[in-house]
This record gives structure tokens, C-alpha cells and sequence, in this order.
């Protein structure tokens, strides 16, 4: 039995990379990792250390074409005799691990957050309100884990990294432009987010929410209706129609705690709740509370932060 | 220009998650379904809206049982031409992609759209399928859609950023937030939505390849520990000492 593990390398390789080698890894059996694009050898080869044995590299496939990949992953699973698949559940795989199901006629389970138990992997539904435990019918399957449901294991050394030319086919989608802010860290990866709702009243008080970030080195984010109303950028808003994310701590100030807002965070390790009133819905499903103005509090916070950071 | 948009019903956002059967059913006691938001929001409005710049029609698909026609007639009422029903109740990913690939092979759709997500199940997994099944082109997570001749120009979320791309149409494009605007249904339209065909076919025989065994509810969380808005320092030590998580 072996499992191959794709890894998104456009970005170098992400923490949810590693930790999707860790996963492989406890499934038992040789764990291969396969890749595109042009990634250093040095790098690659850091996979070892989370259990890898080694490295597939495919340099002849530059984009993350969505055919392509599923092209490369087929003939890489096909080489090592893969009966598991590994991806970590980000955008690539969101276009890639479905294509790949059909092709080779394997069931996907998208979005696991713990080993298969037996024939049955266990996933958020509705949401994140609640869990499901999907059975795999087929010979061959496909798991998308979650980021940040495991964390990576460093356990052994760097593994050798091989070319590996699928003949993989031309593109099926051909990139123009590629949009980046500078600088910022993306959300969805993100583990610690300050995020802030309507509670900050407009655009020119978010300098408060983007101090305590910088002190902590958090993403930020907020609640629908600042995106709708446009005090903050789309890719900001977190809930049921906007990003999930389940980072190790979410701060949330003037955030009322909407089913629909908790239904995108309520992965979250740790919450921080900032609100002035105390029978606000967030603190049901708080860690920590407090009851107070967020213009006094979240500066407040900051200062304590960049204390605390200058003693540690 | 012939747009087929993929709709799936979806419990309203304020439905009380539970389950019966020992924990194997979902609760469907007192719950109100509603078109899943991003096939209503996003998926039906784009291609309203690219027929009305363009023309052509705008066809609905659902594999779902006749329980769910006061959904589909819901968007009908915002503006679809005609609605398919295939019907069966959806197992999985896979097979509801199967049978809407099936149906569509015979209909020579240009443009296939899906939502992002549904948000009972958040698989994003039935427009990659219908795409390899059909040997399509799939863009996934298009928040930007536009059509000129027989190519897709379209925006789609990258981590940590955007992508511009052209994609060769047929195609199928999974839609997310930034697409169109919510549009509330009129008087007029509900009426019309009464007598728009919705055709019932029968479903091809299509294995599922998953399913769901069982559900569970997760732990209550523990009481909030309060903290005194003048001791952030509290706080932080808090975050560090217990919490762990700076
Ligand atoms: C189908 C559907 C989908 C939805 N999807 C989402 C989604 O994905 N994400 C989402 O966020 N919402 C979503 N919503 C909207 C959601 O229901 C709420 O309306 C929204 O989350 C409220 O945003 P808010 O908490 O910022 O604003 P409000 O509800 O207005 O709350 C503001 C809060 O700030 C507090 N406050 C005021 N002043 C201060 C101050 N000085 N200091 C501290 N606190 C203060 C108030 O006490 C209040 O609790 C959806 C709704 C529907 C119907
Ligand atoms: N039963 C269904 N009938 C028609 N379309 C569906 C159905 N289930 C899902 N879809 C479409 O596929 C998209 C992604 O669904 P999912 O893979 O379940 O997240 C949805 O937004 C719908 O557009």
C-alpha cells in the first residue's frame, strides 16, 4: 500500500503542505510526494523530513492547469502503485481532486479532518455546525484534509527528488494576469486572524484592527456586511457565504455573532470575543470575553501585545 | 448562447442542525429550504444576466426528488427559462455529477455553472466532475465572468490573490462572491414561474462512489471566561499561559 501526496509548490511549500505529508504518513505504508513547477531540489527535498520518500517534480507544467495536474497525478499514482491520494483542501485542489475522482473512478472525501477510521473519514457538514463520517465505497480514494487539522511532524530526513515528465498535455485554461496584494498574509492560511464587524462603524477605523494584527503578525478579516458595504475588501469577509477558516485564534470586535458568521469560524481553536454588549450571540461560542468598547480595547490589546512580545 | 446552471437546495442558513435515525438523518423536522445561496445568488443571476446582454437561455438542472420542486420554482421565479428535474435522490458528489453530466451530453450547453459551495455538504466537488465527465475546461471559484464569442474571461481566487484567465467555452465554472448581485424575485416573476416548463427525467444508473454513514454534533463549548476590558495584559497571559496560541 502506498499513498501519493500532491503538493501545491507555487508559493514555495506551505505549512498545509507539510502537514499533508504527516497525514499520509499515518496512514501507514510509503508515502510519495509529487509536484510541478520549478521549486529548488534543496526544498523539495525538506518533504523527507515529514515522511516522504521521496519527491515526483514535473517542471514542464509551469501553472496549476486543473487538467494538467489531474493528468500528472494520474500517471504519478499509476507509477508508485498509489491506492490513496492526499491533497490539502485549498483552491487547487478544489479544482483538481474532483476531475481526478473521475477519472479514476475514486472517491473523494473533501475537506477530512481526522485518519480514516476503518473505510470511514470524518469531515465538517453544515457549515462546521456539526460532523459527518464519509464511508468510501471505491478501491481507490481521494482525501482533501482540511489546514491546520494536523500539525506537522518532523521526523526524519530530506528525500531525493526525481524528474518525473507526465506527458501531461496542454493547458486547459490560460492564465493573463495574476493579481497579488503585497505583503499581506493570505486568510484562509492564516493562523492567527483579528477580525472586526459593523461594530467599528466605517473604512477610517480600521486602523485600530490592522495595529493589533501587525503586533501579533495576524491576517484580517470581517463580517459580511463590512464587505457588502465596502469598508473592507470581498476576500476579507469570513461565514457562511464568505471564506471558512479555523485558524488557531480569531480575534472578532463589534462582531454581533450571526449563526452565519460562526458558520465560518467556529473551526477556530481559540475565540476572542470584543463586544459592548454583554448578551451579544458571539460570546455563547467564545473561549475568552470581554465587555467593552473596541476603541479602548483594541488598543489596549495591542499595547499588550507588543509588550509581551518584547519579553518573549 | 445556452447556459446551464446547476442548482441544489440547501436548509435555510437559520435551520437548527440535528439528526435522527440514530444520528444516520438528517433532522429535516421544522426545516425551511432555500435555493443554496451561491447557485442562487451568484450561478443563476451571472447567466440572467449574460442572456440578457447576449441572449440565448437559461436552463436549471436539480437531481433531486419532487420534494424540491418549491425550490426550483423559486428560481424559476428569478428568471430561468425552463427547469430540468432529474429525478433522484443525490447520494453523493459523484453521482450527481454523473447524472447531470448525462443530461447535458445530449444538450449541447455552451456555458455550465455551478455555485461555489453547497452549504450543507461544502464538497465544491460536483462542477470538477461534470467537467471531466464531459471533458470540459472547469474554472473553479470564479468570483468575475464574462463571455465574447466562444471565450470566458473570468477572475478566480487564488491563494493570497486573483488570476485572470481565458478559458475556451464549452466550459463549466464554479461561482462565488464578487459575480452578480442578489436579485429579489418579483410578483411577475413568481407568476410566470407557475406555468415555466419543469421536466422530470428519469436518472441514468450511476454507482455512488461515497456516502454519508452517520453525523455528529460537536462538543458544547466550555463556558467563556470573561476578562476585565482594563487588564489586556490578562488576556495576552491568558493566550499564552492556557490557551496556547501566542
Ligand atoms: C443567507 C445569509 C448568509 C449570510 N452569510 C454571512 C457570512 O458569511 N458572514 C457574516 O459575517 N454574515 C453573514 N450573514 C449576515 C449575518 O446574519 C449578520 O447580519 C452579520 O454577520 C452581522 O454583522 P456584524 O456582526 O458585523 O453586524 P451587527 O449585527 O450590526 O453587529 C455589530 C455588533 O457590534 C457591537 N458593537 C457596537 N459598537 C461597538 C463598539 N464600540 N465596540 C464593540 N462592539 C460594538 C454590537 O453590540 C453588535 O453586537 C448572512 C446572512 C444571511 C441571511
Ligand atoms: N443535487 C444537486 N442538483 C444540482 N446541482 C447540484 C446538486 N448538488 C450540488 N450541485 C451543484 O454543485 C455545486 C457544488 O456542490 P458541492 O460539490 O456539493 O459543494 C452546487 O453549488 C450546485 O451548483
Amino acid at each position: 500500500m502506498s499513498t501519493l501526496v500532491y503538493i501545491n509548490s507555487s508559493n514555495g511549500i506551505a505549512k498545509s503542505g507539510f502537514e499533508a505529508i504527516t497525514y499520509a504518513k499515518k496512514l501507514g505504508g510509503d508515502v510519495v510526494a509529487v509536484t510541478n513547477g520549478n521549486l529548488a531540489a534543496d526544498q523539495l527535498g525538506k518533504l523527507g523530513e515529514y515522511g516522504a520518500s521521496k519527491v515526483l517534480v514535473d517542471r514542464s507544467i509551469v501553472s496549476n492547469d486543473p487538467v494538467q495536474l489531474t493528468n500528472l497525478i494520474a500517471k504519478a499514482a499509476e507509477t508508485v502503485g498509489a491506492d490513496t491520494i492526499v491533497f490539502s483542501h485549498d483552491l487547487v485542489a478544489k479544482s483538481v481532486a474532483p476531475r481526478l475522482s473521475v477519472k479514476l473512478k475514486a472517491g473523494l472525501v473533501a475537506g477530512a479532518i481526522d485518519v480514516p477510521n476503518g473505510d470511514k473519514v470524518k469531515v465538517n457538514v453544515f457549515s462546521g455546525k456539526a460532523f459527518g463520517y464519509v464511508k468510501l465505497h471505491s478501491a481507490k480514494r481521494i482525501i482533501s484534509l482540511l489546514p491546520n487539522s494536523f500539525q506537522p511532524e518532523a521526523t526524519g530526513s530530506a528525500c531525493g527528488v526525481e524528474d518525473f515528465n507526465a506527458d501531461a498535455g496542454t493547458n486547459s485554461i490560460t492564465v493573463k494576469d495574476v493579481k497579488k496584494p503585497e505583503g499581506e498574509i493570505p486568510l484562509p492560511e492564516a493562523e492567527l486572524v483579528v477580525s472586526a464587524g459593523r461594530g467599528l462603524k466605517g473604512p477610517e477605523n480600521w486602523g485600530i484592527v490592522e495595529d493589533l494584527a501587525h503586533a501579533l503578525g495576524a491576517a484580517t478579516a470581517c463580517s459580511r456586511p463590512v464587505a457588502d458595504i465596502g469598508w473592507r475588501p470581498h476576500h476579507e469577509h469570513v461565514g457562511q457565504t464568505g471564506v471558512a477558516i479555523r485558524p488557531n485564534l480569531y480575534i472578532a470586535a463589534g462582531i454581533s455573532g450571526a449563526i452565519q458568521h460562526l458558520a465560518g469560524v467556529n473551526g477556530s481553536k481559540v475565540i476572542v470575543v470584543i463586544n459592548t454588549d454583554p448578551e451579544a450571540p458571539f460570546f455563547k461560542a467564545a473561549d475568552y470575553g470581554v465587555v467593552g468598547d473596541a476603541f479602548e480595547v483594541l488598543p489596549r490589546l495591542t499595547e499588550a501585545v507588543k509588550k509581551f512580545k518584547a519579553s518573549h | 448562447m445556452k447556459i446551464l446552471v446547476c442548482i441544489s437546495k440547501a436548509p435555510d442558513t437559520t435551520s437548527k442542525i440535528a439528526f435522527t435515525d440514530g444520528n444516520t438523518k438528517f433532522d429535516e423536522n421544522g426545516v425551511q429550504y432555500i435555493v443554496n445561496p451561491y447557485d442562487e445568488w451568484y450561478a443563476l443571476v451571472r447567466a440572467l444576466e449574460l442572456k440578457e446582454a447576449n441572449g440565448g437561455s437559461v436552463t436549471i438542472v436539480t437531481v433531486g426528488t419532487a420534494a424540491d420542486e418549491a425550490v426550483i420554482r423559486k428560481a424559476l421565479a428569478i428568471g430561468a427559462d425552463e427547469a430540468v428535474r432529474i429525478d433522484a435522490e443525490p447520494v453523493d458528489a459523484y453521482y450527481t455529477a454523473m447524472q447531470i453530466a448525462e443530461y447535458a451530453k445530449s444538450n449541447a450547453f455552451d456555458l455550465i455553472l455551478t455555485g461555489k459551495e453547497t452549504i450543507n455538504y461544502n464538497g465544491s466537488q460536483v462542477g470538477g466532475m461534470i467537467a471531466e465527465a464531459m471533458n470540459m475546461p472547469y474554472a473553479s471559484l470564479a468570483t468575475k465572468l464574462d463571455v465574447s464569442g466562444n471565450t470566458a474571461t473570468i477572475d478566480m481566487e487564488i491563494v493570497g490573490g486573483l488570476e485572470v484567465a481565458d478559458v475556451q467555452l464549452p466550459a463549466v465554472i464554479s461561482c462565488a462572491k464578487g459575480m452578480a448581485e442578489q436579485r429579489i424575485p418579483n410578483m411577475r416573476g413568481i407568476m410566470a414561474a407557475r406555468t415555466k416548463p419543469l421536466n422530470v427525467v428519469a436518472p441514468a444508473a450511476i454507482e455512488p462512489l461515497t456516502s454519508f454513514e452517520s453525523y455528529e454534533m460537536p462538543a458544547a463549548k466550555s463556558a467563556c471566561k470573561m476578562i476585565d476590558p482594563a487588564n489586556m495584559d490578562e488576556l495576552v497571559s491568558l493566550l499564552h499561559n492556557e490557551a496556547k496560541v501566542i
